[in-house]
């Protein structure tokens, strides 16, 4: 990969004045819950999600298909369409909820404060427009640039995202670069205001694996430059262990188990990490039969009730004490030291 | 289920009945290519170029084998799976299957062959019609291949065959949208065995999938290979999957193999550059081994399939490339790793970490 050359990160005053306090979390989401109500049924997406991001940390968010991981980024964003998305509980940047804060004030964290890299980069950037004039937007919507600076801009961002050529290349339309290209040039959007969080939905599933740790290789380098928090959103386990520092495993719209990766990922304290862990075959070795979980996710219009991982859960039983998985929910709750999971039998995982 | 695979055996030719006595493997490719012609104007088209999407191609698949091949996207390897199921033409080579050659094959023999090569296709839903109910969609083929299946019953072999990928016999009246992905992408095995296929050609099958549901269709699989016997050529882009699976991998680069042999003389002893580097970009998944394989990260794009670079093809991008490199193209055979690779400098070099061996080789 061409090593970004030394142009320094643009300035953002209106931004980092207004420190952390104390170093705390940068973004903190509380009790996010994520309905869609249009005809027929409701869709309850996120369900009472919580999790913070500190400077310079890397958080995956990991869970499948619909299990509300992307839908809680979006909600950070703002970019739910409300009605019909009905979202509540709060998201603070920097200690300010941007759920009650108006429009105009929520569209001045969009950028500087978080930002946001899309799966499909293709779909994601606008076909019409040159990559510099769209990176360069950037400049001119938050900073009053000119369109001459702005395309300026441009060039020292896709020259810092190692794309080759960045002045030849600046005016050219998305469909003229390839995939990995592609995504350098979102990567590079969301970093044209250095934004203190960013929220990277799915970044690297449409590239092959070269391609791919190309792109986590430059993410973790711009985090180290500038000290970002990076919620990273995956479903790939093995992109999770290498670059994320904490996880939170989603399932059915909540977070069924937090902790450090090495904690998580070397012994799982709920039965879905568990599941999802022991159904990926490996690289190292071509294993025996795989063990997945069986069953599919419920359908979000229908979860069901207890816990919602019980129809599919090895462990779930009526217990003596007349604890029932299929109506008790359990509740997120601490089971080691700095780690939670939300299930009965955390311990009974955790100590056999 | 005795009865879900009856394979009439009404044709036998003079070529097939001497691969018989032969023992010769189902499937042989030989020296297969594929060029599409790059044209240019809108009334009177002319031919520009060709790309060159498969460039001379040797594989076999034997009976009961599953053969991986694995590449990244563009590299020819959906355009291999087209090819084997006689939806291209080759531009040239040759493909065996059991001793004749498919290209000469015309008639009854081509429909023969139809019938025992199936496929399953990457994204179940596009590959079912939304129009028909699941039982239509796995008897769609017997219309054709009356004889896989008497008419009177047809529907009893729906169920069975509904009931055989791990489905509900019932939902045979249901439509493609009332299933999930995974439920669909086994509807797509039924489609396959209904036919009573000799070969599968399973074109990335569980990349749509989640991983939980990616396992259960992987396990399926495995037990209708012991149960029934049959062969798979797997294409997939996943290496752990295609490990996991496979008693042999290919691994495609640019349209031609690079490095061929078994799972654990790719994976654990790869020579070529290109294979090398792939490995080394896939994310590991245990904590005690982050970080800990060298990480080879490769430059640049992969070059054009309609103007691919001269002698060897991933001579662009390899950091071992000398003159020799872009004079001769290198032949894929041993050179003394114990397993075929198409590089001039094959030399073993282990890039997965494993728990035995954390910390492989560092590159010269």
């Amino acid at each position: 990969m061409n090593p970004p050359p030394g142009s320094s990160p643009a300035p953002a005053p209106d931004t980092r004045t207004a420190a952390p306090a104390g170093g705390g979390p940068v973004l903190e989401v509380e009790d996010l819950h994520v309905e869609f109500r249009s005809r027929g049924p409701v869709v309850t997406a996120v369900r009472g999600v919580s999790y913070s991001i500190s400077p310079g940390e890397t958080m995956a968010i990991l869970g499948e298909s619909g299990c509300g991981k992307s839908v809680s980024a979006q909600a950070i964003m703002g970019i739910l369409d409300v009605p019909p998305a009905h979202i509540t509980g709060a998201i603070r940047f920097e200690g300010r909820d941007m759920l009650t804060m108006a429009a105009e004030d929520q569209r001045k964290i969009r950028g500087p404060g978080v930002s946001m890299i899309f799966q499909d980069a293709l779909s994601a950037l606008n076909p019409v427009y040159s990559v510099g004039y769209q990176i360069g937007e950037m400049f001119r919507a938050h900073r009053g640039a000119s369109k001459k600076e702005g395309r300026e801009r441009a060039v020292e961002l896709m020259d810092r995202v190692g794309i080759p050529a960045a002045r030849q290349r600046v005016d050219d339309y998305p469909h003229q670069f390839s995939g990995g290209m592609r995504q350098r040039v979102m990567i590079a959007m969301a970093l044209a205001l250095d934004p203190k969080v960013l929220i990277a939905d799915e970044p690297t599933t449409a590239l092959d694996v070269t391609v791919q740790a190309q792109v986590m290789d430059l993410l973790q380098e711009l985090q180290r430059e500038t000290g970002m928090g990076l919620i990273l959103i995956t479903h790939d386990l093995g992109v999770v262990n290498e670059v994320a520092d904490r996880v939170a495993v989603m399932y059915a719209g909540r977070v069924v188990e937090t902790g450090t990766i090495d904690d998580v990922f070397t012994a799982p304290a709920h039965p879905y990490t568990r599941g999802l862990m022991s159904s990926i075959p490996l690289l190292e070795d071509k294993g025996n039969r795989l063990n997945p979980i069986v069953g599919a996710p419920p359908t979000l219009s229908n979860i069901p009730r207890g816990c919602s991982f019980h129809p599919r859960c090895p462990m779930a039983r009526r217990a003596t004490d007349g604890r029932d998985c299929a109506t008790d929910g359990p509740v997120l709750r601490e089971v080691a030291p700095g780690r939670r999971a939300e299930c009965h039998y955390s311990e009974e995982l955790l100590h056999g | 289920m005795a009865d879900v695979q009856t394979r009439p055996e009404r044709r036998t030719s003079e070529a097939r009945r001497a691969w018989e006595a032969s023992g010769e493997p189902l499937l042989q490719i030989r020296g297969l290519e594929k060029h599409f012609p790059l044209q240019q104007g809108i009334v009177f088209k002319k031919t520009i170029g060709h790309v060159r999407a498969v460039d001379g191609v040797d594989l076999t698949v034997d009976r009961g084998e599953t053969v991986g091949l694995v590449g990244e996207s563009g590299c020819g390897k959906s355009t291999v799976s087209k090819l084997l199921v006689a939806l291209e033409r080759p531009t040239a080579g040759q493909i065996v299957y059991k001793g004749e050659d498919v290209s000469q094959m015309r008639g009854s023999a081509l429909k023969d062959y139809r019938r025992e090569v199936q496929m399953i296709f990457q994204d179940p839903y596009s590959s079912l019609n939304p129009r028909m109910t699941a039982g239509d969609i796995v008897a769609e083929g017997w219309s054709v291949h009356a004889d896989v299946a008497p008419k009177k019953g047809r529907d009893r072999r729906i169920r069975d065959l509904l009931d055989r990928v791990g489905l509900n016999a019932d939902y045979a009246n249901r439509y493609p949208h009332q299933f999930s992905g995974g439920q669909r992408q086994r509807i797509g095995i039924a489609r396959a065995l209904a036919m009573s296929p000799e070969l599968i050609v399973c074109d990335e099958p569980v990349s749509a999938l989640d991983v939980s549901v990616q396992a259960q269709v992987m396990n399926l699989l495995e037990d209708l290979q012991k149960d029934l016997g049959l062969s798979y050529l797997f294409i997939a882009h996943d290496l752990s999957v295609v490990r996991h699976i496979s008693h042999r991998v290919n691994v495609m680069y640019l349209g031609r193999i690079v490095e061929t042999g078994t799972d654990a003389d790719v994976y654990g002893h790869p020579s070529h550059p290109y294979t090398q580097a792939l490995l080394s970009s896939v994310p590991v998944h245990e904590p005690a081994l982050r970080g800990k394989g060298d990480r080879i990260i490769l430059t640049g794009d992969v070059p054009s399939p309609a103007n691919p670079p001269s002698g060897c093809r991933f001579r662009t991008r390899c950091w071992k490339a000398q003159d020799v490199c872009a004079q001769e193209d290198p032949e894929l055979r041993d050179r003394g790793q114990g397993h075929p690779s198409a590089c001039h400098f094959a030399e073993d070099h282990q890039v997965v970490p494993t728990e035995t061996n954390p910390s492989p080789d560092v590159p010269a």
